[in-house]
């Protein structure tokens, strides 16, 4: 039961908040919402008002999740909002329908796609893209539909070459419509 | 027995009943308006060469002339969602508000669940229930493919859900509650229903099923009013055309619980028949003739039941 857990462990069957600031940060690595929300800022430039009104969450150790309300902290449920970040590691890596979510308005790290690469990101394959001349890292692939850049997912640009990370269930949906 | 001709007798134009109910149903697609607006997603489709129109009473629910097995963008994107036309009524009835409190009692796979979510703006809290967890997990995907963060996933028999992991027992911490604004109970049930996209579902039909479905339905939605609070609002749906699956439903928790039928508004051009009062020598609470029924011939849909509660204490 969660009532048994100590306040400073990380447990996997609940969602604990994140604390405001590493100040107050009682569980060690856990990050907090402050820095959750300069991660998104100073990475793709998602102005941090974007996420007036979420609370972050922890599930499992770095799984990080954004939600657009208020719950009671702990809580046991099976989701909670979206799973938006995987942190508690060297470079923290964003989920495809947070950047989908999330980055409409991104100005940093995003790479536009021509029709044929957009297809092949989608379809998860890796593609050599020399022309990029910005970070290396997690970027957001976009491309463009109805007349504006819209997010597709996110890419691993390393070594010239864009690895695609849209998950398996997601490749699919290009050709399913019914 | 083919179930749907215990029904003749309920519908206006039977010929036109049995004809509609043997026609496939065109596919259906809701525009997503978390991730995209109307237009822009017409746009899109456009672009694609998809051909499509718009429903008569909704600008954002679009019939597709042939399912396209080509690429699609704005599915991809989230931008759309596959719905049948008429699941898309008990969220109207239910005509939840952003910020609000809302449970969806039987949310997998999520059609209804997304709607309400995109109806509340993404924001609040809507808890989405389902006691099936291989079918939680469709939920889960689809919620996350539209961009949905106002959900939470629980998992519970909607019978006898429990509020205490919203903290109903420690009403002064933060965020904690213990009722809900509104409910939506999509129930179990036998599907005639679903006859145009799915004809098994009549092979599969018996009374025996209808009798014990019955049961958990009740259940459920005697504890959807206990848990929603004075003057909130449960929508109670099912796709059969079953009385004991509808009018009895109604009757039975009318009668053990604080709550009313009520009005609601259903949209304009969208053609319904009243609940009924009388079926195999039964007779409900003459207040179930303000719920609706759809019937397949009325819109060219599939069949449908949708009522509106208001909760009194």
């Amino acid at each position: 039961m969660s009532d048994d857990t100590a306040p400073d462990e990380n447990w996997g069957q609940q969602f604990d908040r994140l604390p405001p600031t590493a100040d107050d940060r009682v569980v060690e690595g856990r990050p907090s919402r402050e820095e959750v929300i300069d991660w998104w800022d100073e990475r793709f430039g998602v102005d941090p008002a974007v996420f007036d009104g979420y609370t972050f969450w922890e599930k499992g150790a770095g799984k990080i999740w954004a939600f657009h309300g208020e719950v009671v902290d702990p809580i046991e449920v099976e989701g909670l909002g979206m799973r938006i970040l995987r942190t508690r590691q060297r470079h923290w890596k964003p989920s495809t329908n947070a950047v989908q979510r999330f980055c409409g308005d991104a100005t940093k790290n995003v790479i536009e796609l021509s029709p044929g690469e957009a297809k092949a990101f989608v379809d998860g394959h890796d593609q050599q893209l020399d022309r990029w001349e910005g970070d290396w890292g997690y970027l957001t692939a976009a491309h463009e539909i109805a007349g504006e850049l819209e997010p597709l997912g996110v890419g691993l640009y390393l070594h010239g070459e864009l690895r695609s990370t849209v998950p398996k269930g997601r490749q699919e949906e290009l050709v399913k419509l019914d | 027995m083919n179930p749907l001709q215990r029904y003749a007798p309920l519908v206006d134009d039977e010929e036109a009943f049995f004809a509609a109910c043997e026609r496939p149903l065109p596919s259906v697609v809701r525009v997503n308006t978390i991730k995209t607006t109307v237009a822009r997603a017409r746009e899109a489709l456009d672009d694609e060469g998809v051909a499509y129109e718009p429903t008569d009473w909704h600008p954002g629910i679009l019939k597709l002339e042939d399912s396209s097995p080509g690429t699609n963008w704005p599915y991809f994107h989230g931008w759309l969602h596959g719905q049948e036309e008429v699941s898309a009524l008990p969220a109207i009835a239910l005509d939840p508000q952003p910020g609000e409190r809302v449970w969806d009692t039987c949310a997998a796979p999520g059609s209804k669940t997304t709607q309400i979510a995109a109806m509340m703006d993404d924001e609040g809290v809507l808890v989405g229930n389902d006691n099936n967890l291989g079918r939680l997990s469709a939920l889960r995907h689809n919620a996350e493919r539209l961009g949905v963060t106002n959900l939470v996933v629980s998992n519970q028999d909607a019978r006898n859900f429990s509020m205490k992991p919203f903290g109903e027992r420690t009403p002064g911490k933060a965020g904690s509650f213990e009722q809900f604004d509104r409910v939506l109970v999509d129930a179990p049930c036998s599907c005639e229903g679903t006859c145009r996209k799915n004809p098994d579902v009549l092979d599969e039909w018996t009374m025996n099923h209808v009798k014990s479905v019955a049961g958990i339905q009740k259940g459920i939605l005697r504890r959807a009013v206990q848990v929603t609070k004075a003057g909130g609002t449960v929508v109670y749906s099912t796709c059969t055309f079953a009385p004991e699956e509808n009018e009895a439903i109604l009757d039975f928790v009318l009668e053990r619980e604080d709550c009313e039928v009520v009005e609601w508004d259903v949209p304009d051009g969208f053609e319904t028949a009243p609940g009924i009062t009388e079926w195999e020598g039964d007779e409900y609470d003459p207040s179930v003739t303000k719920a609706r029924r759809v019937y397949p011939h009325h819109n060219d849909t599939g069949g449908f039941f949708t009522a509106k509660l208001e909760v009194t204490a």
